[in-house]
């Protein structure tokens, strides 16, 4: 099998709104920093695109379409898109890659959550015939969710203060970040509720913003003579619609990703978990049986800025980053889909 | 399921979702010009095509348009369609004729109605000039402009539509 490796990334800061830019604008400088860093001019020095987006953020149909003007499609070129966290758009992309249909990739994501009322958007995304219709959001969902653990003794209201304070502080060394601070975990707890059991510090905030990423084989990248680090693993499970059905206070389907993606074959140094609420960044800590050697969102996970349809790709990024900087050799990312952490993808990534 | 039962074949679930929608840095320089009666396109710093209306970027080479050029109200037909049927919900009553225009200044075609003309004798290359609404009706629309009418010019060889300076053919 093809090795595959990441070369380059780049991402927008996370912003509450990202104003009057419309998806091209949003996209295209991460685009040119991404081509930048790989020594490449533009998309047609790639033998593949994917995107992953979801039109319903800022309700305007067919912005993914709308988004392809950025990549400079003359002549055309072979490019794909999934309605999905973009993570999911390089899964894509590696499997063109190992088929043997592509040597590289670019990869991107953007998401202008600002423009609707992002937890009510995604209630859309439940079962179309009994739970869409009730508007449950995705809030109500996590609290529900965290009320479970707080009741069954898993977990404690000050366990969740303790993840949010630690993201605030981690953040403070993103440049990326949309929160960050130095709090205590007493502070924090004296916040009012707001979606019993969550605070609102507890839910990661809205975000806007785009990223983007350069992939390909190890020869090419050798080729290009660029900096890359290693996508030891990729993998994915998704668990059921019906939420009854789900044990919510485990995250089976990211384990068994973290399995088939072969984490458990060397050291992780560092984990970024795309966790949405704080309780949930226990649940996947424990999921994947991560320990003190791991060092988990040293950028502050996306309780420190949330880009909807690109957070996932973030996190391999900045694990990409941290490996490139020497700071970790080995580590892994993880993105989510879905409510209270329905579908999972778990990426492990090496330097060399 | 019993006898007596009927089969449900659908449910109505009605979604209703807000938004501020955006239509974009260039998008909104592009309508607030024309609220001023002004059409304007964006240069691709690579090809130099001009688009109109703009989107902030040339979909050819992938770059930012930044560079804002005024139109002018002449353009020339690329191609067009004469609508025999009625649209669902479109006020107009055909038959009418839509077509691509290129405005003076710009590479790029847009699309609007044409009228004040017999449509069996509408052709490619032939020269029209927009038609605005009164000024009081301006908003940030493309509207704004009614309609394109035919103009008596010379007709613009095929092999130069899409390539005349704001200036007209003779520039």
């Amino acid at each position: 099998m093809r090795d595959i490796a990441i070369v380059a990334y780049s991402q927008t800061d996370c912003v509450r709104s990202a104003g009057a830019a419309n998806e091209v604008e949003l996209i295209m400088p991460q685009l040119s920093a991404v081509f930048d860093q790989a020594g490449l001019s533009n998309s047609q020095d790639v033998d593949f695109v994917c995107s992953g987006s979801c039109d319903y953020l800022q309700g305007a149909a067919f912005a993914f379409v709308a988004g392809v003007d950025a990549l400079g499609a003359v002549p055309p070129i072979k490019e794909s898109h999934v309605e999905m966290d973009a993570a999911w758009a390089l899964c894509e992309s590696i499997l063109k890659i190992r088929m043997g249909h592509a040597d590289s990739a670019l990869v991107y994501g953007f998401g202008l959550s600002s423009p609707g009322e992002l937890p009510i958007v995604l209630s859309q995304q439940l079962d179309p015939y009994y739970l869409a219709p009730q508007w449950i959001d995705t809030i109500s969902l996590a609290a529900m969710q965290a009320r479970m653990m707080l009741d069954q003794g898993l977990i404690t209201e000050r366990d969740m203060a303790e993840v949010v304070a630690r993201s605030r502080a981690n953040a403070l060394n993103n440049p990326h970040a949309q929160l960050a601070a130095d709090v205590s975990v007493d502070n924090l707890l004296e916040q009012e509720l707001f979606v019993s059991p969550l605070r609102k510090h507890d839910c990661s905030p809205i975000s806007d913003g785009a990223g983007a990423m350069v992939i390909a084989t190890v020869d090419q990248a050798k080729e290009w003579g660029k900096p890359y680090v290693l996508i030891s693993g990729i993998d994915h499970c998704i668990e059921t619609h019906n939420l009854g059905m789900r044990d919510l206070t485990d995250s089976v389907s990211t384990r068994k990703a973290a399995k088939m993606a072969g984490m458990a074959n060397g050291k992780v140094d560092v984990a970024e978990l795309y966790a949405p609420f704080s309780h949930q960044e226990i649940i996947l800590t424990r999921a994947l049986g991560l320990g003190d050697e791991t060092s988990i969102n040293p950028s502050g996970g996306v309780l420190a800025g949330n880009l909807m349809m690109t957070s996932g790709l973030s996190r391999i990024g900045e694990v990409f980053n941290r490996i490139i900087s020497g700071e970790a050799q080995r580590g892994i990312a993880h993105a989510t889909s879905g409510p209270c952490l329905q579908h999972n993808l778990v990426t492990v990534l090496e330097g060399v | 399921m019993s006898d007596n039962e009927e089969m449900i074949t659908d449910i109505n679930v009605s979604i209703v979702h807000k938004y501020n929608f955006t239509a974009g840095a260039s998008t909104t320089r592009f309508l607030f010009q024309l609220k001023k009666g002004v059409l304007t396109g964006q240069r691709c710093p690579s090809c130099s095509n001009v688009y109109c209306p703009p989107k902030g970027a040339c979909a050819s080479c992938g770059v930012a348009t930044e560079d804002e050029v005024a139109l002018s109200n002449k353009a020339t037909i690329e191609s067009f369609t004469i609508v025999a049927i009625p649209i669902p919900n479109n006020p107009i009553k055909p038959p009418f004729i839509v077509a691509n225009l290129i405005p003076d200044g710009a590479n790029i075609s847009l699309t609007h109605l044409l009228s004040e003309c017999v449509n069996e004798e509408v052709y490619k290359g032939q020269r029209v000039q927009a038609v605005w609404k009164p000024e009081q009706e301006w908003g940030h629309d493309m509207g704004n402009i009614r309609y394109y009418k035919p103009l008596d010019e010379p007709d613009v060889p095929l092999d130069m539509i899409g390539k005349l300076p704001v200036e007209g053919l003779g520039g």
